[in-house]
């Protein structure tokens, strides 16, 4: 048994190879995630400075800086987050704690399904059709940040259901038990124990925002808008149409390179740290409920 | 209690508008408002097909024989043909006379057909003005050309559109999906706990990068190496496109096969295991087919995110709107087309409305995809005894 | 001879041992059975035997295990041709989700047997070992999962026995099953005794007196007495030994 016969070599090979394909395969993804990082990084962290970062874009966005840009992403994420994240915390509450099993149920759960597979671009389109024409907001933050908002729905909802979901049952038998209304219970008992996790939602959902384009493409992204919008009814620049913008319709696309590559970062940036926040806030929360 | 709805009703309401404005194609004639086709009194030619004027104008049809009316060689005319007619002293100084001479030109041709603008139609107009046939569903989908702005007719053929996007998408998962099963399997199977834990959240991360900045990486680095590589004119491809598509594509079919194989219960393994079988047997012979169901709907949810994706394809695959026989020459697909060409429509306007049917196509091929998804893991809960 | 010897065996998941230097021996045709109450170690000791116990992360073995007078613990040791050589039997049913002929050819197949005739012969051959060739062969193409609990698990016997093992070790193999199906498969391992060395681990004593020659007998890691059945059973050396098999404890 202990002398390798022909078959059980071939196995071993061939389960070497397979496997071998299989590592390099993996590592060769996380490689180029490192790669398209590395590149943004290496080419834009030149261009990045003050100026760029606190400065208007000047002769035709190919100088200056992308300050516009950055506050306008601002406003939008605060915008659609002002109104995605109380509109899906209570959905989440009202379909984890209120509705029980049922046809409602799966109905909800499907379309929230639906809404998250629908096209951004197509939330563009709706976005444009409602709240730009039919409700005459025309082109805003107001109208660009609700579309957002919507987009955003279903990751808040989500998110917000899981972080429901893995509260413990006895928590909630416990105050019902005491003679808490089931509000109660949800408000003072469930929903402070769930709360970080939601947070952490939310973090995702400002990632999500601030990369998101083609939404914003007919809502509310001014091409080149050299002042920062003083009302919800402005319309403003937006970091992900502005590297869209010099990227491909520019006045100067090879002068404005590095400015994309800056902006690029920029964006790269905002993006990396939510996402890195919610991962850190889910693990340090994680361990922290399961010690209870 | 309303809140709970909220997603329900996002869905009924985009549904409503967005059919609602894209609908409006279908009521339309495929001519810019306020403008009109007009023939000779005694033509008995009295509508055309869309395509039918394009070959006119296009000068594919030369005799009015052609269109089932008498053999007559077609006279074209547009507004700005009447200098070779007419001389400005005859058409007046402020062209008041312009609408008199259209009419005497139309009269005076029996072979002519004219496009012109209503304002300059007379008052006692003595030709035949042309019926123009409204836009037809089939036609919108079959028709071959997209050309939205084109004069005297737009043509709204969407099928290099569907075409392309699919062409695109397709090339992208034929590209994600070996990869992306070879990451899953690696990652359930082969991996050590603690590099799976590193892994994963940096496979999960290329989720997280935003599509404009993937098509700007496209542009800068993908665009050019295929340019050189294939000898290209140019690189923006529906090569580029899938290829930046895979990339995107990559982190939804990674995690979603790798939850299925994990799904595998552990007591089919160790049957395999314990019957000789090696681990890499092991993986293709029993966790491959127990987890199909799950690697297919993680590879039908990320057909249906190339689908919908907008701006990396739309910045790095050329928008030619032809349909595509190669994946070497540029294409266009609906979501670009939508977001490169609803800026320049003006709103309510027949392009406006038809880039909102496009719209409609789109949604309606993403909630089917949803749907079938749905449907696939369904079907896996109940095999699941 | 021993077929299967055990010296000085220590396991250790992370940094709890679960077995303490277990020494054992099985002679060849006979059936061992491994009684204790649970957690004892009894499973995870049968686990060593086929080097299952590889597949499960952050653990170590000390001590030497021998098959047939090879060390299967060495470092050139296929564990594929260990396995096809040491059967395994596992506490619930496991049929793979093909047809009821493709769950007995599975082993063949995965060990490079191509010849259908071959394939074929041993499928039948196996199945009629394990009594189940009447019940099944009008629906051999149909699913694996249409058979009741105790076909099934006869299946995943002649599954096992499709590969033409030496060794068959089943864990708590009729835990999942009815009195009646229970019955066949200890009344197939008395059968099956004349080919085979088997060694069970079962919680039912009963049954461990009814099919074995020999019983071992764990708890809390350790082997605390191996003998004749009939002397366990009847005059045990040690008291714990007696307290569990009188019901005590356990």
């Amino acid at each position: 048994m202990n002398s390798e016969n022909k078959l059980a070599r071939k196995k071993r090979i061939t389960q070497n190879i397979a496997f071998g394909i299989f590592t390099a395969i993996s590592y060769a993804i996380v490689a180029l995630l490192f790669v398209i990082l590395a590149f943004i990084v290496v080419k834009g962290i030149g261009v990045i400075s003050w100026e760029f970062i606190t400065a208007m874009p000047t002769n035709g966005m190919t100088e200056g800086g992308i300050f516009p840009a950055i506050v306008g992403t601002l406003c939008l994420v605060l915008a659609s987050i002002i109104f995605a994240f109380p509109v899906g915390v209570f959905a989440a509450i009202y379909m984890t704690e209120y509705v029980k099993d049922g046809w409602i149920k799966k109905v909800i759960k499907q379309m929230t399904n639906n809404l998250a597979g629908v096209p951004s671009i197509v939330f563009g389109l709706f976005g444009m059709s409602l709240f730009v024409n039919k409700l005459g907001f025309g082109d805003s933050i107001l109208a660009g940040g609700l579309t957002l908002g919507l987009l955003v729905l279903p990751v808040v909802i989500r998110t917000t259901e899981e972080s429901l979901k893995a509260v413990d049952a006895t928590f909630r038998q416990a105050s019902l038990g005491l003679g808490a209304t089931k509000w109660q219970t949800t408000s003072k008992v469930v929903l402070p124990i769930a709360f970080p996790n939601i947070i952490t939602g939310l973090i995702l959902s400002i990632g999500r925002v601030s990369g998101e384009t083609a939404p914003i493409l007919f809502t509310v992204a001014a091409y080149f808008l050299p002042k920062l919008p003083s009302s919800i009814f402005d319309q403003a620049m937006a970091l992900p149409y502005h590297l869209y913008v010099i990227a491909t319709s520019g006045t100067n696309i090879e002068k404005s390179r590095a400015m994309a590559y800056g902006t690029a970062l920029i964006l790269i940036i905002i993006v990396l740290i939510s996402n890195l926040l919610a991962n850190a806030l889910r693990k340090y929360y994680g361990k922290k409920v399961k010690m209870n | 209690m309303l809140s709970g709805a909220a997603t329900s009703v996002t869905v009924i309401l985009i549904v409503f508008f967005l059919f609602i404005e894209g609908a409006g194609v279908f009521s339309r004639k495929p001519i810019d408002d306020g403008y009109l086709l007009a023939v000779n009194a005694t033509n008995n030619v009295k509508t055309l097909q869309p395509s039918q004027i394009k070959d006119v104008f296009d000068k594919k049809i030369t005799n009015w024989k052609q269109l089932g009316g008498e053999d007559r060689p077609i006279v074209l005319f547009r507004t700005s043909d009447i200098t070779e007619y007419y001389t400005e002293e005859e058409l007046g100084p402020n062209f008041e006379y312009f609408p008199e001479k259209i009419n005497e030109l139309i009269e005076k041709q029996p072979g002519i057909i004219a496009f012109f603008s209503d304002k300059y139609k007379a008052e006692k107009f003595s030709g035949k003005e042309l019926d123009i046939d409204k836009i037809k569903v089939w036609e919108f989908l079959s028709g071959e050309e997209w050309f939205p702005t084109a004069q005297p007719i737009a043509q709204m053929g969407v099928k290099p559109l569907i075409y392309g996007t699919l062409w695109v998408s397709f090339g992208a998962i034929l590209l994600a999906l070996p990869i992306g099963l070879a990451a899953a399997i690696y990652l359930s199977e082969i991996a050590k706990k603690r590099t799976r834990s590193l892994l994963k959240p940096l496979i999960e991360l290329l989720a997280g990068i935003p599509s404009v900045v993937y098509g700007f990486f496209g542009l800068v680095v993908i665009v050019p190496l295929i340019q050189s590589t294939f000898n290209l004119p140019v690189g923006e491809t529906g090569l580029a496109g899938s290829v930046v598509l895979a990339i995107m594509a990559l982190p939804t079919i990674i995690t979603i096969s790798e939850d299925a194989m994990r799904n595998t219960p552990r007591a089919m393994k160790e049957a395999s295991l314990a019957l000789g079988a090696s681990k890499w047997q092991t993986i293709y012979k029993v966790v491959m087919p127990y987890s199909a169901s799950g690697i297919t709907a993680g590879a039908i949810l990320g057909i249906g995110r190339a689908i919908g994706e907008t701006m990396a394809v739309l910045m790095v695959t050329g928008n030619a709107a032809v349909i595509p026989n190669t994946l070497l020459a540029p294409v266009r697909t609906i979501p670009a087309t939508i977001a490169a060409e609803l800026g320049e429509a003006p709103n309510g306007g027949l392009h406006y409305e038809a880039l909102f049917a496009l719209g409609c196509i789109l949604f309606l091929i993403t909630f089917g995809i949803n749907m079938l998804v749905e449907l696939v893991t369904n079907r896996k809960a109940h095999k699941k005894h | 001879m021993h077929k299967i010897e055990s010296r000085n065996v220590n396991f250790f998941y992370g940094e709890t041992q679960a077995l303490h230097d277990i020494s054992l021996s099985m002679r060849e045709h006979t059936v061992t059975a491994l009684i204790g109450p649970s957690g004892c170690g009894k499973s995870t000791f049968l686990r060593l035997l086929n080097r299952m116990n590889d597949l499960i992360d952050n653990t170590r073995m000390e001590g030497s295990i021998l098959i047939d007078q090879n060390d299967i613990y060495q470092r050139n040791t296929n564990v594929d041709d260990l396995r096809k050589n040491v059967g395994m039997v596992f506490q619930k049913p496991n049929p793979f989700p093909k047809t009821i002929y493709e769950n007995v050819a599975y082993g063949l197949r995965v060990n490079g047997i191509e010849d259908k005739n071959i394939i074929e012969e041993r499928v039948v051959t196996s199945i009629e070992q394990v009594a189940l060739w009447d019940e099944v062969k009008d629906k051999l193409k149909k699913s694996a999962f249409e058979l009741s609990g105790g076909q099934q698990q006869r299946l995943c016997i002649a599954r096992a026995l499709a590969i033409q093992p030496s060794v068959l070790l089943m864990d708590e193999p009729t835990s999942a099953l009815d009195p009646i199906s229970t019955s066949k498969i200890e009344d197939l391992i008395h059968e099956l005794k004349k080919q085979y060395t088997i060694v069970i681990v079962t919680h039912n004593m009963q049954q461990a007196a009814r099919v074995s020659d020999n019983t071992a007998f764990f708890y809390m890691g350790k082997l605390i007495e191996c003998d004749k059945t009939k002397t366990i059973f009847t005059k045990p050396a040690i008291q714990q030994t007696e307290d569990y098999i009188t019901g005590r404890f356990g």
